[in-house]
């Protein structure tokens, strides 16, 4: 298939020629890029879901679960589930798949037209996600999907790449996770717009919702709302009534939702909060500030990707000569990138 | 650059033996492929379904319910009327298959058949031999 053929295809809700233009940006094709440029003006009406967390703890399952929800709701939903890669052979093992329902032949989602569901390696890269995640998801978007969930690799503590594709990011967690210290340390906890606590059947559950709470009323926002209430103790705060009215302040304050995933419970609420999380991104500007933010991120990258590629194809500049400088100590590494810039900026940029 | 080939390793019917398709793709990811499992008792159209939106190379059928001649025409069948191209795919199945029946699915367009025994390295030096031969339009592996 050529690029206009996918084109179209995509335009006409044709999922071979979806599925093609996936592999083509996964791939780095250049057909990839003409794709994701002629396509681009199809975008930006999607939902963008992100789900981490620990490995373990049912990501895959909510996932399913929230894709059934959405489907009652009359919702199209692609999802991107993206599994390790090994970095040693390539070769990557992905299962995120396995956990979608299927057999009910009325809402099989294996089958169903609205739901399209593509596996991602990660192919080495750190963060959570692949490469290409987010030029996916905008495939998905442009093929009219309302709702597009990402599902990273099971994350560790730093894997915040989430926050870079995703409008609404969910952090899910299961009880007995470990004690406050882990709870406060930077990176995954600190990205939540929604906390789950899944897996509640196993006990304990209580207080790690009490844990997380306390984690999200340490956020600085949070903090200047409490620090207006008077007599702030423990009681009401632990009784929920200070979290309650931190709510009703202009902020976003990130709820915690109790689920066990395989059963079911507990999905309806958090689909509740996923949508209430897109009003107030609409409905405050954040939207448009976060696509702002994210958009700024990314031509940027795609600049450097830019100039290294005009650096590797300038038979001008003697790159060896310069190395050879550096090695004999005439000059330092710093300088020498300085110096190569500047004649790159004054030779042109092709 | 040179593309990942995927492979979709599924387990079709009500067969439950599952230990050689775990096994299978384990090796087949330590070969440095990309492989989708599909899990346990999936039914033909969810497996044509699979292997359109993941865009694989090859689908990897294991099977030792001994409904092969049935099942195994059935995900073909699937997989075009999902606009999937089996001209582009390869297809294998694994398990337990009579000496007969591997001529009457090879008839039916299959391209390879492994009973139980086949040393991995052999699945491996296959796919990798088939697939370019399996030219996708308008691109090169």
């Amino acid at each position: 298939m050529n690029v206009e053929d996918i084109v179209t295809g995509i335009e006409k809700g044709n999922r071979r020629a979806l599925a093609r233009a996936i592999t083509y940006v996964e791939n780095e094709y250049p057909e990839g890029k003409e794709i994701m440029k002629k396509i681009y003006h199809r975008t930006g009406n999607a939902h963008v879901i992100g789900i981490t967390g620990f490995p373990g703890v049912g990501k895959s399952t909510t996932v399913s679960k929230l894709i059934q929800k959405f489907r009652e709701k009359g919702k199209k939903v692609g999802v991107v589930a993206v599994d390790p890669g090994s970095p040693f052979t390539g070769g990557a093992l992905l299962g995120d798949r396995l956990r979608m329902e299927g057999y009910d032949v009325s809402k099989n989602l294996w089958v169903d037209p609205g739901v399209f569901f593509r596996s991602m390696s990660s192919r080495g890269k750190a963060g959570g996600l692949a490469a290409k995640t987010g030029d996916v998801t905008r495939l998905l978007d442009a093929f009219g999907f309302d709702v597009i969930i990402v599902e990273t690799v099971g994350a560790g503590q730093s894997e915040v790449d989430i926050v870079e594709v995703a409008d609404t990011t969910i952090v899910v967690m299961m009880p007995e996770m470990g004690d406050e210290i882990q709870i406060n340390k930077a990176g995954i906890l600190e990205i939540g717009d929604i906390y789950v606590v899944n897996k509640a059947d196993l006990g304990g559950a209580e207080k790690t919702v009490k844990w997380l709470k306390s984690m999200i009323m340490m956020d600085q926002e949070a903090v200047d709302i409490l620090s207006k209430t008077s007599h702030a103790d423990e009681a009401r705060v632990e009784s929920g009534e200070i979290f309650e009215r931190m709510k009703k302040g202009k902020d976003w304050i990130p709820p915690v939702v109790v689920t066990v995933a395989d059963k079911g419970e507990g999905i309806g609420e958090l689909v509740s909060s996923i949508e209430e999380h897109f009003e107030y991104l609409k409905n405050t500007g954040k939207l448009v500030e976060r696509r702002v933010r994210r958009l700024s991120r990314e031509v940027f990258d795609l600049i450097m990707d830019e100039i290294r590629q005009i650096l590797a194809r300038n038979d001008r500049i003697d790159f060896r000569n310069h190395i050879e400088r550096v090695v004999k100590g005439e000059i330092d590494p710093h300088s020498t990138a300085e110096d190569i810039v500047e004649e790159l900026l004054r030779l042109g940029c092709r | 650059m040179d593309r990942k080939i995927r492979v979709l390793v599924a387990k079709v019917g009500l067969d439950g033996h599952d230990r050689g398709a775990k096994v299978v793709a384990r090796f087949l990811r330590d070969a440095g492929f990309e492989v989708i499992y599909t899990g346990l008792h999936r039914t033909p159209e969810e497996v044509a379904m699979a292997a359109v939106q993941e865009d694989v190379d090859v689908v990897g059928i294991s099977l030792h319910s001994g409904a092969h001649l049935t099942l195994v025409p059935k995900v073909m069948k699937y997989i075009e009327e999902f606009g999937g191209d089996l001209n582009e795919l390869v297809v294998i199945v694994g398990g337990i298959v009579p000496a007969d029946d591997i001529d009457k699915l090879k008839e039916m367009g299959v391209d390879e058949v492994f009973i139980p025994g086949t040393p991995i390295e052999k699945i491996i030096d296959y796919i990798k031999a088939r697939v370019p031969e399996k030219k996708r339009t308008g691109e090169k592996v």
